[in-house]
Order: C-alpha cells, then structure tokens, then sequence
C-alpha cells in the first residue's frame, strides 16, 4: 500500500498553535484585482466564527484559502501550525446551490464519502467506517432518513446530512457556506442546535453568511470582509457604523428594519465588554 | 422457440457477435452511469468520432484487417486528454473546445480513409458497426480491455463517486481527482474504441447513455443503477442482434432501437418516477 501511503499523507498538528492562521493571504485570480488582500488573523480552537461581508468580498475564497484547495498568492495560510494544504482534519458543507441533489446517492453513501480519505486507496468500508457513520447520523438526528435518496430531505435536513458526512471525516474544522440561505428558522435553529454540541466538542466552525443578525446572535466572533479583513471580533467591536459603510458603502437596505444599524449596535453592548 | 434463439447460434460469426455485443452492452452501460452523473454525453459522442483518424491510419496500413483497435486506442486516449487539457486553459470553453477538436479529427478521420478506392463499405462499418464482422482477435481485445474497465470501476468506486458527486469534498480529501478524472477520460476512450465494432462511431453515444439513463429512471442509488444499466445494456444487445437477424436490420442500429425502446417505457412506466406516475398523482 506504498501509493495508498503516498496520497494520504495527513498533515500533523501543532496542538498550541491556532486553528487557523493567515498570515497578509492575498489571492489574486489571473492577476486580476485581489479577491482577497491582505488578511491576516488567527482561530482558536472551539471558536465559532461568522464571516460576513457583501456579495463579491471575498467570503467564499477566504473559506477556500482555509480549506487548503486555493494557495494564496502571496501570504501564508496555516492549519494548526501547519501549511493548510495537507490537512484531511477539515469538514465542508457546501453551498445548497452546488449540490446536485438528484444525484443517486441515499444518506449514508454521502456520510460514508467523508471516510474516503481515512479508507484509503483500494480498500472497502470496514466495521468500523460504518460505525462512524452511524454514530455521525445519530448525533444529527438523521437515523431515521439513511436510506433517503438525499433529494427526497427538507433544507434543513440536507445541511444536517452534510454536517454529518464532516463528524464521520472526524474533522475538527468545519467550514459551512452560506448554510443558513433559504431555511425556515426552525430548520436554523435546528442546525445552530447542532452547532452547539459540536462546540460542546470543541470543533471550530467557520460559516459564511449573509444574515448579519444571526451573525451577530449565534457567533463568538465576526469576521467583516471586503477583500481586505475590515474588523474581526465580538459583534458589537465589528458592526459598527464605520465598518458597515466601509463594507457596504450606502448599500445597507441588508441590514434587518429601516433603523437596523441601530437595533444592531444596541444587541451587541449588551453585556459586552468593548468599550 | 428453441429453434428461434439457437438457429442463428449455428453460425461462428454470429456467437463472435453475439459475445462481443453483450460485453459492450455491459461495459458501456457501467461506465456510461458516469457519463450520464457527471454530464458528459457530449464528451463521450465526441471522443467516439474523435477515434476515427486513428482507426483510418490502422486502416491505410492494414486495410479492415490491420490494427484499428489499438490506432483507435491511440487516438481515443489522446483525444480525452487532449480535451481534458485544453479545457484547462480556459481560453475557450470546455464544450467549444470539444466542438472543435471532435469535428476536426472527424474530419481527417474521413478524409484520410477516403484516400482509400471503394472505401464507403468499410467507412459505413466504421460509422454504424460491424459487430457480425469481430475476429477472435478483436473479441479477446474486447473482453480484455472490457474486463479492466470494469475492474477499475470497482476498485475505485468510492474515489469516482466523491470526484463525480462532490469534487470540492475531493481536494479538501486530499484525493488526486485530476488523475482519477483522466484516468475516467482514458477509461472512457478505452471503452469507445472496444464498442466501435458492435454499434460504430455514430450510434456510440447511444449506447453510453441510454442504458444509464434507463436504470437512473428506476433506482435511486448508484450500484444498483450501475448494475441494472448493465443488465439493460446486455438485453438490449441480445435482442438488438436477434433482430438484426430475423428482421435483416443492421445489428447496430437494432441494438440502440432496443436500448431506446426500454428507456421509453421506463420513461413512461417507472414507478413513482414515470410520467404515469406523476400524470396519476395530480
């Protein structure tokens, strides 16, 4: 199994360094302008982390950069102190618009890819695969649904399959884009629920959204992106006035009533130690 | 009724034709589920008229005898390739770029077999088969190389369904899907070249697709649509050339009608997902 041994070759971790480290990542796609400039900053471990920011900032390349799929052009990405290239530790749920979702797969054939790379080349499922997925499923609350082609699940139930697939892959960064897009609030909840045992585990999860009130309800810390990093922190030292003109120029109709940003700064001081 | 099935079975050519038939049916249908999840048709018609220039040269040297499977084998891999490659780039798109490369090599293909007096004959059975015409030579080529692609389906069925399904998930993994996407190419270039003989470079296309298509109507999970597309593309090869024999159709054509008539009626009888069925709930 020397070939088997040469593509899996998962990265180690250095246990005290940060979950995720950039360091000035800027990623440029064919020269054009940067997508991402100069980010720089660090996750801990267990943090759950929002990163929000208006269409085109670069959210979704950031996550690349941090699944270790796209090399910065210039910068440095780390994953627990290492090249974050190498990593087979880091969960993904995609977005629900780049599924196919009559693709002839049941619940458990999706949860079961997220063993792939541990299985290794030329080998089968064994027992222990297996209970990997069931346990995954279990925790999801998707026992029930295995054997459903995954076309035939709600929203909600799509992205708990997906969550599932990452705790199988036994990943201890998860990255989730725009999973809250399109669901019902109690299929949010449901998932935010869900998000709380894992963070009872200490996965760290990074989730890309546009919803700048779940944002700043459900996240220890936000990330405010338009290509560059505009603020990084507790909602209430992020979303302010400054920094939400700067990302979103006059365009701030995203924002929840017509005086959101008011409503918004108000729930971020609350109990909240910025002065 | 005895009599019906085992009286064209008196004749070599036809029990050649027969086996060489049933494993293209087989292996194209397996490898053509692939074909139709990662939506490849228009990939897979055009690497089967891209085959051709390769077949012509084998022929130019060797007349309908000489090496056309592996001339078309050189062609096939080098075209899937090719194609893969260009893509990349990114200078035109994947399907401009397959437009273009497919009707060129068709093109020389052509005329480079049109060189040839009194070619249309041979040109015809390049076109639209000659599966009564397999040698035993072309059909253990046939069954060899149908057998390894079928092996590799399955030694690599969790890699080819995370790079199909999910290909994001795939480089997160840590999987070479750049190699298991060409080796897919050249698998695929393998298996158009084995079915050349039995349904042409025409009517290719039909037999990738149309068994797996059929058995997507019928199942929700990929083994079984696998399975059952190969269990469709074997039928429809045995019926085909029965056909071709009592009715005197050419035997390629006779094998897609099969193929198309199955998937009609799974198109309108598959239960739950069939047009009677969906006409019945409303």
């Amino acid at each position: 199994m020397t070939l088997a041994g040469l593509l899996r070759r998962p990265r180690p971790h250095q246990h005290k360094a940060p979950v995720v480290a950039l360091e000035h990542v800027t990623v440029r796609y064919n020269g054009d302008a940067p997508a991402l400039e100069d980010v720089s900053l660090d996750v801990h471990r267990g943090e759950r982390i929002a990163v929000v920011g208006p269409n085109g900032a670069g959210k979704s390349t950031l996550l690349k950069v941090v699944a270790g799929i796209l090399a910065p052009t210039t910068g440095k990405a780390e994953i627990y102190g290492y090249g974050a290239g190498g990593h087979i530790c880091i969960g993904y749920v995609p977005q629900r618009s780049h599924v196919d979702w009559k693709f002839p797969v049941t619940v458990s054939d999706v949860v079961m890819m997220g063993r792939v790379a541990k299985i290794g080349l030329l080998r089968q499922a064994g027992r222990a695969d297996w209970e990997h997925v069931r346990a995954s499923l279990e925790q999801v609350g998707m026992i029930p649904f295995r054997n459903r082609q995954i076309g035939e699940l709600s929203g909600g139930q799509q992205q708990r399959v997906f969550i599932a697939r990452a705790l199988a892959q036994e990943a201890e960064l998860l990255l989730m884009d725009e999973p809250l897009t399109g669901l019902d609030s109690p299929s949010q909840e449901a998932i935010f629920d869900i998000l709380d045992l894992l963070k009872a585990r200490e996965m760290t999860v990074l989730v890309s959204t546009h919803d700048l009130q779940l944002a700043s309800d459900k996240f220890d810390r936000l990330m405010l992106l338009k290509r560059r990093l505009i603020g990084f922190g507790h909602p209430g030292e992020v979303l302010t006035p400054a920094n939400l003109q700067r990302a979103y120029g006059t365009h701030l109709t995203v924002l929840p009533g017509s005086d959101g940003m008011l409503a918004l700064s108000d729930t971020c001081c609350e109990g909240d130690d910025h002065g | 009724m005895v009599e019906f099935l085992l009286s064209p079975l008196r004749y070599e050519f036809m029990v050649r034709g027969l086996v060489a038939a049933v494993t293209v049916g087989v292996v194209c249908s397996v490898l053509g589920a692939y074909v139709v999840l990662r939506g490849m048709t228009f990939f897979g018609d055009a690497l089967a008229h891209a085959i051709l220039p390769g077949v012509a040269v084998a022929y130019l040297l060797g007349g309908a005898q000489g090496p056309l499977f592996w001339g078309g084998l050189v062609a096939g891999i080098g075209t899937a390739v090719g194609i893969g490659a260009l893509s990349k780039t990114g200078q035109v798109r994947e399907d401009t770029a397959i437009g273009v490369i497919f009707a060129g090599m068709f093109a020389l293909g052509v005329a480079l077999i049109s060189t040839v007096r009194n070619f249309s004959v041979d040109l015809t059975h390049f076109m639209f088969g000659n599966v009564l015409g397999v040698s035993r030579g072309d059909l253990a080529l046939t069954i060899g190389f149908g057998a390894l692609v079928l092996l590799l389906v399955v030694a690599f069925y969790k890699e080819f369904l995370v790079i199909s399904f999910d290909p994001v998930l795939a480089e997160i993994l840590r999987i070479p899907h750049q190699v298991f996407s060409y080796l897919l190419l050249v698998m695929l270039a393998v298996t158009v070249v084995i079915a050349l003989q039995t349904v042409g470079v025409g009517l290719m296309v039909a037999m990738l697709v149309t068994p797996a298509a059929t058995a997507s109507l019928l199942t929700r999970r990929l083994p079984i649509m696998m399975t059952g597309a190969a269990v469709i593309g074997g039928i429809s090869a045995v019926v085909g050339l029965y056909l071709s024999y009592y009715v005197s159709i050419a035997s390629g054509a006779a094998i897609v009608l099969v193929c198309t008539a199955f998937f009609l009626l799974a198109l309108v009888f598959a239960p739950g997902r069939g047009l009677l069925a969906r006409g019945s709930m409303r």
